[in-house]
């Protein structure tokens, strides 16, 4: 009788461990809400945390993901996706948070270098040969040309492609805003299409061949060169750009409530150890301590004269953003959608 | 069964005169125009998914699909589909029981509420959770304290696809239950059937084929509905992402043999249940035509 119950209680525990045999069995799962072209990055650095995690600590973290446009996937966080971290596109995204109280307003002097552990800027990706001859901001504006860039509404990577061109013309035009602004409008009447995230524009121009050239994340136009082929596009890079920095954040009221505090800031912490600045730089980023780099992938990086959205001229997000992107900012009075093409 | 009688003669007259009088180059001009157009716009995108699903080889293709991530998602939709279904099943059928059966005041409302989900666009299906159990909703501040996650978890996704889904169990049963009238159903009473019995004896016998066709149309619409559930998801890898989604993911990350091959078994799990249908109209022809459904 004994026999036959503890066969029936092996064979329960055999279905049960069947059924749950896929779910993840962690002490703590962690959710990182990131906005769209750091997929590859935190497959990379997450796997190296969790096995430095076990090491340290014996305990055994999962870390889900979530990517989307930097604009939507804050908007998803006030709404009550569960993140126990924020890694997005820009600080202004972060912002919003913040003002739905999830996020306490010291948010970015917890962590070195404005909470941004790594950087980038922003390029042009052309098809190869580079047929219209592209190799600054001012040849964007010209008649022929088709630009592809994402809605700078929905998309942190639009939004610092739109700072881009406007320092350059700032500082090509001799400061003026009107200067600057008739540049704007300009670029943005060659912009056939508005896609709401940076990987959606990547797939507009690389997939379904239209416009002339990209304007991207760095990391996002190399990447696309690794996963699509050298033999189809280039990599031009303007003489003036801006310095993007993707910041990233602990959201408070999740990991108080659910009592991983601990695990995520040690999770943003190590994003500045020097494993996972290598992976930064492995990954296309510019890492923000880079000494530990491998010096084959920070050969990569072109060096060009970088602006800073602490620069006089945008005065930080707090500004930047109302004056440029709000409802009726400066985006909108330049901007008029396109009927054709 | 009034009407039974008088369908035969209604085929002897038409059998009397020919209905179609165009001419032959008429006839394979609409022929081929129609064929043409299935073959353009059904058959070659379908095509196409397989073609490129199996690019990669076959072990790239088994190994997309049971992959992790891919395996979650495929979970997730057959779970959703599991609940969503069998929820408009019971729904559909008391809706259709009541406007078919029954008069009573308010009845077209009922008629017209049971056609929203098809008028309004899926956005809006996710949306509205969204303005309700979302953090900044109305039921907001109350399942935070209770610490219930609906929106981004599984529940929105359940209540966003059951929501889409609403309408094709009922917009099946409700013509072909008012068509068959209610006389059946007093005649089973008069001679001492139990309201039970009545409905498993005779309402669903006559209903079934009716039924069969709502379930797979939901069933279908349930694993294949991307936008509301996009809305509600939150798009966690391996947890909240359902199989639309997740071929969407793996497109944008550049993996397109692998997006394919998810899209490939999404179709396939759709095909099955039209097959089954096919199969089951075939097999049980002479009962379909003695319920006077197609």
């Amino acid at each position: 009788m004994t026999r036959l119950r503890s066969t029936l209680a092996a064979g329960a525990a055999l279905i049960l461990t069947t059924l749950t045999a896929s779910a993840v069995f962690a002490d703590t799962t962690l959710l990182n809400v990131s906005y769209d072209p750091t997929r590859e990055l935190y497959k990379a650095v997450n796997e190296a945390f969790i096995k430095e995690w076990k090491a340290k600590t014996g305990e055994t973290v999962a870390i889900e993901q979530s990517h989307g446009g930097s604009g939507k996937q804050a908007r998803a966080v006030i709404d009550g996706l569960q993140a126990d971290v924020v890694t997005l596109g820009l600080g202004g995204d972060i912002d919003v948070i913040v003002k739905a109280g999830k996020i306490k307003p010291d948010w970015q002097k917890r962590l070195a270098n404005n909470s941004s552990p790594y950087t980038s800027t922003i390029v042009f990706l052309v098809r190869k040969g580079n047929p219209k001859g592209i190799k600054d901001w001012d040849d964007l504006v010209k008649k022929d040309v088709a630009v592809i860039t994402p809605n700078p509404k929905t998309s942190g990577g639009a939004r610092w492609n739109y700072l881009a061109a406007w320092a350059y013309a700032d500082s090509k035009y001799g400061h003026s805003e009107d200067k600057d602004k008739e540049f704007i409008k300009d670029l943005y009447a060659n912009v056939p299409v508005l896609d709401s995230g940076a990987r959606g524009s990547t797939t507009t121009f690389a997939e379904r061949g239209l416009g002339d050239v990209l304007i991207a994340w760095e990391n996002e136009a190399f990447l696309a060169i690794n996963e699509l082929g050298a033999d189809k596009f280039e990599i031009v890079v303007p003489s003036l750009s801006v310095k993007a920095e993707p910041p990233v954040a602990v959201v408070d009221e999740v990991v108080d409530s659910k009592g991983t505090r601990k695990v995520a800031e040690a999770y943003l912490n190590f994003l500045y150890t020097p494993e996972a600045q290598k992976i930064i730089a492995h990954n296309y980023y510019r890492p923000s301590d880079p000494k530990d780099a491998d010096p084959k992938d920070l050969a990569r990086f072109p060096d060009l004269k970088l602006v800073s959205i602490d620069d006089p001229l945008f005065g930080g997000w707090s500004k930047a953003q109302p004056k440029h992107f709000d409802d009726g900012g400066i985006f909108d009075q330049l901007y008029q959608p396109k009927s054709t093409n | 069964m009034t009407d039974a009688a008088i369908a035969p003669l209604l085929v002897t007259e038409q059998r009397g005169t020919t209905v179609t009088t165009e001419q032959w180059p008429v006839r394979i001009l609409l022929i081929g125009v129609a064929v043409a157009f299935l073959v353009l716009f059904l058959f070659m995108p379908l095509a196409a998914v397989f073609v490129e699903a199996f690019r990669a080889g076959i072990g790239a293709y088994f190994a997309a699909i049971t992959e992790p991530d891919a395996l979650a998602a495929i979970r997730l939709t057959l779970l959703v589909a599991a609940i969503a279904v069998p929820a408009n099943v019971v729904f559909g059928l008391a809706a259709s029981w009541a406007i078919a059966k029954f008069e009573f005041t308010g009845k077209s409302v009922l008629n017209t509420l049971i056609d929203l989900p098809f008028s309004v666009s899926p956005v809006i299906s996710g949306l509205i959770y969204v303005l309700l159990f979302g953090g900044q909703g109305y039921f907001g501040a109350f399942l935070h304290s209770e610490n219930i996650q609906i929106i981004f978890a599984l529940p929105g996704i359940v209540l966003a696809t059951i929501f889409v889904t609403f309408p094709f169990v009922a917009r099946e049963l409700v013509p072909l239950m008012q068509e068959q009238g209610t006389q059946d159903e007093e005649a089973a009473l008069s001679l001492g059937a139990s309201g039970w019995k009545t409905f498993f004896k005779v309402t669903l016998p006559n209903i079934r084929w009716a039924l069969l066709y709502g379930v797979v149309l939901c069933n279908a619409r349930a694993m294949g509905e991307f936008g509301a559930v996009s809305v509600v998801s939150g798009h966690i890898r391996g947890k909240t992402n359902t199989m639309p989604l997740h071929v969407e993911i793996l497109y944008n990350e550049y993996n397109f043999a692998a997006a394919f091959a998810v899209a490939s078994l999404l179709a396939l799990l759709a095909l099955v249940t039209l097959v089954i249908k096919v199969a089951l109209e075939w097999r049980y022809a002479d009962q379909i035509a003695a319920s006077r459904r197609h």
